[in-house]
């Protein structure tokens, strides 16, 4: 079946821009802020999804080539690694630490590992939510 | 700062998630999956060792402090049983190898049944009651996917049953966790201790203590057992011996865990409790281990025997009982593996589950039928064999605490695990030869190789157990002294 | 404000029971939802309510509410979300092989 949603697929064009910025906004204003990689990522995922729903899978596979269970594998590859890190550094597994770096735009920035974390939190997340998404919707 | 121990839990989770970027390569799946738990039983191995010569290690996840932080702590009954669980996998595992098929080895299986040693081993490690809720439901979550991975219409079904009754007692899990917090406004094992000595054990916190009671209960399938044998009889052999020797085990871990540690000021209330219950699952156990013909069932009860014959030694909760509860659950978990793989062996040979429609094995497969033999003496207790120190120290704790109901009464249950399958074995093994030598299907030797390893290790338990009496001993003392524990957490010696 | 935050999660488990007792899968997978939320909601009110103040943000805060219950919570949330997740293909997939939704009727396939 194949119907003509002129307006879902336009407003989606620009809705889908607003909706990912938003999630990098939450996902980064996590450290001291409501937010983090958990939301963050669902609101990223939120996206995607929306993207599936308005085209078909094989079109958006067209631009989006990844296996999102490898997305989400590689996230909780790398939350598990920060910990691990730390151990390989000599302190105490899931330690975390900040450094205050000069960058050029930003100006005094605080840079955390623990935004490394996050990241992963976050790529798991999306990773899941879209797997189980397409998973539910493969075969209706 | 011990990040070692941390270990058991990290190996098999690392390794897990990089076999799912090598999917397409399964030999080399099952090489790294093998390595891993084999490194996880050396690891825990140094561990064990070390806490007798350095005490109890805690380990303070990212540098924060016990009671602001989450952390693990390993003491000899942890990490005994961290042994255990690696050693026990990772023979199931090579028999998993031969026989699981290249459909579910596709779909992720070793991923997955390394998650749930991760979550196991985390269980039986962590420190802090929420983390043992994450534990539990990293456990869970793979149990849930194994279970139904392959997707046979009775897997699907019993697993809907299978979930169901978990997260409902995950959700108890949840509301004690809250209640708890809300009386004493700490979730670390130790602190909850101290402030409950402190405080004393008000009749509310044993209603709470009952709520975690009912939660273990169910996951271990104390007296709340209902779903256990439709659950443990559909899944392939491999994933079978892994539930039945791994999952009920942690539930008792936890139970012991909480109520020698935490809430041992009522023991009239809370022990005699949880002695009926043992005491009503023995019968229930029995009574069901007697009343099938299929021989999964029949073995699934016979875990639910087990389940209240060690909490026979929690109920009475003398150091010399619970010593022979630790023995004894190291013992089970070796036998049930032992005999789900035997079971589903005896499966696969034949083509049928029920007794009546095999006969004489015997005579086509004799190691086969004298592997099952001895898993039967094993199991009834007699002496050179590993069951046997567990039930005498049961036994002696239970006639010096003067509770000769419960122990007639788990003595009598061992006669019924001994009836039921022996029963078993007549009908199997002995009897006329049914299946002719030109028909019967070729035992492979990689698949009787994992029960020979697990057969060697019942032995090898029973007749060394002096070897890893210093380990159980001081794991008994610790459950005995919980300022044993309390002061390793707090780091009060230091 | 703690006395109607307990009613409600009393209320949500009332619910929660209601849809968990009936038949149908579906209905059971939405009453484990509404489960779980009563008991974050139950957490929650456990941590004790406070209105106007923030987890600890710094050093020098005058106040904060405790983090901890918030942590709690986020975690199980993430759980009870993968569990329902899995909980929904899993229904599907017994749909699909089965043919019915109904627990009652799914009885039968043991004896198969």
């Amino acid at each position: 079946m194949k119907s003509n949603d002129v307006i879902l697929q336009t407003v989606t064009k620009v809705v889908v821009f607003i909706i990912l910025t938003f999630g990098v906004e939450l996902f980064l204003s996590g450290h001291n802020n409501p937010g983090g990689g958990f939301i963050g990522g669902l609101v990223l995922s939120s996206a995607l999804v929306l993207l599936y729903l308005v085209n078909d899978i094989e079109t958006v596979h067209k631009g989006i080539p990844f296996d999102f269970k490898i997305v989400a594998a590689f996230g909780v590859l790398l939350a598990v690694g920060t910990g691990v890190g730390a151990v390989l550094f000599g302190v105490e597994f899931l330690s975390q630490t900040f450094v205050h770096v000069n960058l050029p735009i930003f100006g005094e920035t605080e840079l955390a590992t623990v935004l490394l974390f996050e990241t992963g939190v976050a790529l798991t997340v999306v990773g899941t939510v879209v797997t189980i998404i397409l998973s539910i919707s493969e075969d209706v | 700062m011990n990040n070692i121990i941390v270990m058991p839990m990290i190996i098999p989770l690392l390794t897990g998630i990089v076999l799912v970027f090598l999917r397409p390569y399964i030999k080399i799946q099952r090489m790294l999956t093998f390595l891993a738990l084999v490194a996880t039983a050396g690891v825990s191995l140094y561990i064990l060792n070390s806490i007798q010569a350095n005490g109890i290690l805690t380990l303070n996840f990212g540098g924060w402090l016990p009671p602001y932080g989450i952390l693990f702590v390993a003491d000899s009954f942890s990490v005994l049983l961290v042994l255990t669980t690696s050693i026990v996998s990772s023979i199931i595992l090579l028999y998993a190898f031969s026989s699981i098929g290249e459909a579910r080895e596709n779909m992720f299986f070793y991923t997955f049944v390394l998650l749930l040693i991760a979550g196991v081993n985390g269980s039986f490690l962590t420190g802090d009651l929420f983390n043992l809720f994450v534990s539990f439901e990293v456990m869970l979550l793979a149990s849930y996917v194994l279970i139904t991975l392959g997707g046979r219409k009775i897997q699907l079904v019993e697993s809907i049953k299978y979930v169901a009754i978990n997260v409902l007692s995950s959700w108890f899990f949840l509301l004690g966790i809250a209640y708890l917090y809300g009386t004493i406004g700490t979730l670390n094992m130790a602190h909850l201790s101290e402030r409950i000595a402190e405080v004393g054990q008000t009749p509310l916190l044993t209603v709470i203590s009952l709520i975690f009671l009912l939660v273990f209960s169910l996951k271990s399938g104390l007296l709340l057992y209902f779903w256990l044998p439709g659950s443990y009889s559909a899944p392939p052999t491999a994933i079978a011996a892994l539930f039945g020797a791994l999952l009920t085990k942690v539930g008792i871990y936890a139970m012991f865990r909480m109520f020698t540690l935490v809430f041992y000021h009522e023991p009239s209330i809370t022990h005699t409790l949880i002695g009926i219950m043992a005491v009503l699952t023995m019968i229930g156990g029995s009574i069901g281990a007697i009343a099938y013909k299929d021989i999964r069932q029949i073995i699934s009860y016979n875990v639910i025997i087990t389940v209240g014959f060690i909490l026979v030694g929690l109920a009475i909760s003398t150091e010399i009982a619970i010593q022979g509860s630790i023995y004894y659950l190291v013992h089970d978990m070796i036998i049930k593996a032992l005999l789900f793989l035997l079971a589903g062996t005896m499966i696969y040979l034949t083509g049928s589950a029920r007794i009546e429609d095999m006969s004489g094995l015997i005579r086509n497969y004799p190691l086969l039928g004298w592997l099952f033999f001895l898993s039967i003496l094993s199991l009834a207790g007699i002496p050179p064999l590993s069951g046997f120190i567990g039930k005498l120290y049961i036994g002696q704790g239970a006639v010096e605490a003067g509770v000769y109901g419960l122990l007639v009464i788990a003595f009598l249950s061992s006669l019924f695990v001994l009836y039921s399958l022996l029963r078993i074995f007549m009908n199997t093994f002995w009897g006329e030869t049914i299946i002719s030598e030109d028909d019967e299907t070729p035992l492979r030797k990689r698949l009787l190789l994992p029960v020979v390893l697990l057969g060697a290790a019942t032995i090898v338990l029973g007749i060394g157990a002096e070897g890893i009496s210093v380990y159980v001993s001081d794991a008994a003392h610790t459950l005995m002294n919980p300022t044993v524990y309390i002061d390793a957490v707090m780091q009060r010696n230091q | 404000m703690e006395t109607l935050i307990t009613i409600l999660a009393g209320v949500l488990v009332t619910v929660a029971v209601y849809l968990l007792l009936s038949r149908s899968i579906i209905r059971i997978i939405l009453g484990s939802a509404v489960l779980s939320h009563a008991v974050h909601l139950l957490l929650m009110v456990m941590g004790g309510l406070k209105t106007g103040s923030a987890p600890l943000l710094g050093e020098n805060a005058s106040s904060y509410t405790d983090a901890l219950p918030q942590a709690l919570i986020l975690t199980a949330i993430v759980i009870s979300f993968a569990v329902t997740a899995f909980l929904l293909v899993l229904a599907y997939r017994t749909y699909q092989e089965t043919g019915t939704d109904d627990l009652q009727e799914l009885r039968g396939f043991i004896d198969e």
